[in-house]
């Protein structure tokens, strides 16, 4: 494959002072592929999103995307890149309403943001695409709604929406089935089979079927290090992670 | 925004009282609606660092006092005019604060109150200590009150009409600011400064702005101090004034605009009245500052609207500020 | 050169005296992250009550422990029925604590009066003694002393005690040291009335010196937050650099720049603390 690959990380780690969270990492994400993150609890998937979108600073190693070294880049300016991301635990305006929350997420990217003088109703195509994006997530009929107020299942949703709104190239989602019951995450999931397939998605799943579903291509994370790389089937037979996922799909 | 249309009857209610009222008024309640006019709009450009961005600064007298001194200075020095004062004392505020911003900004919660603190501290510093320009403890006294063209705001009914039209004109930039989309991206600040990052906010530089847009609306009330009083010392800038504002926000309602420009009002008159009835005033003031976050914690004017609407329900405790943990 | 060694002298003894104040605030500061303004004003009211014991009866030492003593306790007070409520929210802690400093400098105004007192010190630390050619005022030397001594027992305190232990467990990380079954709000409510008493004595011991009068707690209040934050939350190392440094640069500040003074005093603090916002020797 020649095209230039989405998400490129190469010899990443992450080190807090005695605990090595993430240790040497490659991984390579090509354009429109769909990718599962997995592994236990404490194997780095979270810490190795947070590398990716800039929340953290790794201690060695380099990130790309889409072919631009962002590794000294801060979070803001990965978004303007195309990259967006969900939060396992909910990181949404929890006192604003759904709208309002959307519009924060709609105009991040757009020349707007600094505009002192004139109110915001006075951007009309704000409005038009926030609510695109709640329709397209089935969240239309609650804009009014402070975020306090929903479901933890809309709100998962709302995480959904609002890393839409920036048009992203390369999606991280973390646990987007997060404390879901079985019929929510069905939806969760149908929703997130529909999104554009332009999109490149790199997922952290803990739910086997939802991550199967939704991927083709699978990286097994276990103490820091990638153990298995490749497609489902191969992963899913790989000896090392039947091991540490004993019982597990 | 929502409910509007009684709190916009409210407001003009309030507003033509303010107009019509005062060439009824004797002296004395006359010069304290004038003394709460202007320190509404100090409180009012807090509320935008504590209530709309989350950034509760103990330092935000320094912008205040500094535009009060050069007033005071130019025209007692040089016998500078009206616009003159008016431009340098902004100009005054907004170097200082882009200044101290860069130092401060990178800093949240507790450490930004005490770094704030502590720049706050370097200005009541210099007032205090460099007699020779600011006459220290002394203070500067003689300030005229401006005249403008051929008119003359030396009379107190002049006066308040002066400090009325700059409360309107700012209480409308204001609200203009904090309805505009960079209004709304620091509200998101206040929620979220990660998610706002993520999304692709430079949170740094909306801060930064939001402190400058602060502190020149805080020089815009020393600038119209200056006159009222006549006279400036480094009481203007010391701790006590900061955290007194605080509490006006506070009282009021942080977010609201409409409430820390109510504080302040009751502030004011508590401060004057109450003390002309009891020595106690101290007492009672500091039994202001607990009862506000045992009784009110998110400001009368919180308090109010939370009442009103059912659907938009903010709790915040008060408000919620950087470096506040759930 | 007898001008350095004097006003070095007198910055350490001044620092000496921010350190009491310091100390305390630095415990409070790291284990509880409490914001308190009144932390002033328990060195104002330690200050009063040691004058009034020295005025009934005569007793210097016995001042110093009646005084810290009872702000111990107004601390306890404090912390238990008001602060605790207030966790984690830094503006309500600002107003609360303010509203109570407030009240105590009013009470303190209606007990005492307006007028300035300098506390009685006995016989033995009047007067000054002489070092080759430079004089010193036997107090300061007591001062120093006096905090040299405070600084050591919190030192062993720390490091060699169990209950000290546990408090610096809580200032490293409160949630951890729950997790292991230290009870927080014991801790909390004993670093409080400690960091109270260490203030108070501080009082008396300045009162015999700088003296009590209405406004000494706002005057003391931002020099001892600039030494917790200079210094670092919660690091009594911190404390001590911290008041040595602000105490020594207060001095020199005053007598070679007197028109500059608080600027020389201020703004290298607000350097620091722009390189390093958690403080010289602070953690998080």
């Amino acid at each position: 494959m020649t095209a230039v690959p989405a998400l490129s990380l190469t010899d990443l780690s992450k080190t807090f002072g005695g605990l090595k969270a993430v240790k040497g990492v490659a991984l390579c994400v090509a354009p429109g592929e769909r990718r599962a993150l997995i592994g236990p609890n404490g194997a780095g998937k979270t810490t190795l999103f947070n590398l990716i979108s800039g929340e953290l600073v790794p201690s060695e190693g380099r990130i790309s995307l889409f072919g631009r070294d962002v590794t000294s880049l801060p979070s803001h300016r990965r978004a303007a890149l195309g990259l967006a991301r969900t939060f396992q635990i909910t990181n949404l305006f929890s006192s604003l309403t759904v709208l309002e929350n959307l519009l924060m997420a709609v105009q991040a990217l757009e020349r707007t943001k600094l505009m002192l003088l004139r109110p915001v109703s006075s951007y009309p195509h704000l409005f038009a695409r926030a609510r695109a994006i709640l329709e397209s997530v089935g969240l239309a009929g609650k804009e009014g709604d402070v975020v306090k107020n929903l479901s933890h299942g809309e709100q998962r949703q709302m995480e959904i929406a609002m890393a839409l709104a920036g048009r992203p190239r390369l999606l991280l989602l973390d646990e987007p089935t997060a404390g879901l019951s079985l019929a929510e995450s069905r939806l969760m999931t149908a929703l997130l089979q529909k999104l554009d397939s332009g999109i490149t998605l790199l997922i952290i799943e803990h739910d086997m079927d939802v991550a199967f579903a939704l991927t083709d291509r699978v990286t097994a994370l276990h103490n820091g290090s990638v153990i298995a790389d490749g497609h489902r089937d191969e992963v899913k037979s790989n000896p090392l992670v039947r091991e540490i996922y004993l019982g597990s799909a | 925004m929502m409910g509007g249309r009684r709190r916009i009857l409210a407001l003009l209610a309030v507003g033509g009282l303010l107009v019509v009222l005062p060439p009824f008024l004797s002296a004395y309640p006359l010069t304290l609606l004038t003394q709460g006019l202007i320190f509404a709009v100090f409180a009012m450009s807090l509320d935008l660092l504590l209530g709309y961005t989350g950034l509760a600064s103990l330092g935000h007298a320094a912008y205040f006092g500094v535009a009060a001194y050069v007033v005071a200075l130019m025209t007692t020095l040089h016998q500078a005019g009206f616009w003159t004062c008016l431009v340098l004392a902004l100009l005054a505020a907004i170097v200082l604060s882009a200044t101290f911003g860069l130092v401060a900004i990178r800093a949240v919660g507790v450490y930004f109150l005490m770094i704030t603190l502590a720049l706050a501290m370097v200005v009541w510093g210099l007032a205090f200590r460099w007699v020779s320009l600011t006459q220290g403890d002394t203070g500067i006294s003689g300030v005229p009150r401006p005249t403008l063209g051929p008119w003359s705001f030396a009379h107190q009914t002049a006066f308040y009409y002066l400090t009325l039209v700059t409360f309107l004109v700012a209480f409308g930039l204001l609200l203009l600011i904090v309805r505009s989309p960079f209004g709304m991206s620091l509200r998101g600040i206040r929620e979220s400064e990660g998610r706002m990052r993520c999304l692709g906010y430079n949170v740094w530089l909306h801060k930064y702005l939001a402190f400058i847009l602060a502190a020149t609306f805080a020089g815009l009330a020393g600038f119209l101090w200056a006159y009222y009083n006549g006279f400036v010392s480094p009481v203007e800038v010391q701790l006590i004034t900061s955290v007194e504002t605080l509490l006006m926000v506070a009282l009021g309602g942080p977010g609201t605009l409409v409430g820390p420009a109510l504080g302040a009002g009751i502030i004011v008159f508590l401060k004057n009245f109450v003390s002309v009835y009891t020595k106690r005033w101290l007492l009672i003031l500091g039994g202001v500052y607990i009862g506000v976050i045992l009784f009110a914690p998110q400001g009368l004017i919180g308090a109010l609207r939370e009442r009103q609407s059912q659907d938009r329900k903010s709790s915040r405790y008060p408000a919620g500020i950087k470096g506040d943990t759930a | 050169m007898e001008f350095w060694v004097t006003q070095s002298f007198n910055g350490v003894s001044y620092g000496a005296l921010l350190f009491l104040l310091a100390s305390g605030l630095t415990l409070i500061f790291g284990v509880m992250r409490i914001v308190n303004l009144a932390h002033g004003s328990y060195f104002l009211v330690g200050g009063y009550m040691g004058l009034t014991t020295v005025w009934r009866t005569g007793n210097f030492p016995l001042a110093l422990f009646t005084g810290s003593l009872a702000v111990a306790l107004i601390g306890i007070g404090m912390e238990r029925l008001f602060l605790r409520r207030l966790k984690n929210q830094v503006l309500a802690q600002v107003l609360m604590t303010m509203g109570f400093a407030l009240i105590f400098q009013d009470l303190s105004l209606l007990i005492w009066g307006g007028d300035p007192y300098t506390i009685p010190v006995p016989p033995l630390l009047r007067g000054s003694f002489r070092l080759s050619l430079v004089v010193f005022p036997v107090y300061r030397l007591f001062i120093i002393l006096a905090a040299t001594a405070v600084g050591i027992a919190l030192w062993l305190f720390l490091e060699k005690t169990r209950a000290g232990a546990t408090i610096r467990a809580a200032v490293d990380d409160g949630e951890m040291a729950q997790g292991v079954g230290i009870n927080v709000p014991v801790v909390s409510m004993g670093v409080f009335a400690l960091g109270a008493f260490l203030a108070a004595l501080g009082g008396v011991v300045g009162g015999g010196f700088i003296g009590v009068y209405p406004g000494v707690d706002f005057e003391v209040l931002p020099y001892a937050f600039v030494v917790v934050i200079v210094g670092g939350l919660g690091s009594l190392p911190g404390a001590i650099v911290g008041s040595l440094l602000v105490g020594l640069l207060d001095n020199f500040g005053k007598a070679l720049f007197p028109e500059l003074s608080y600027f020389t005093l201020f703004a290298p603090m607000a350097v620091i603390l722009a390189l390093r916002p958690t403080g010289l020797f602070g953690k998080v």
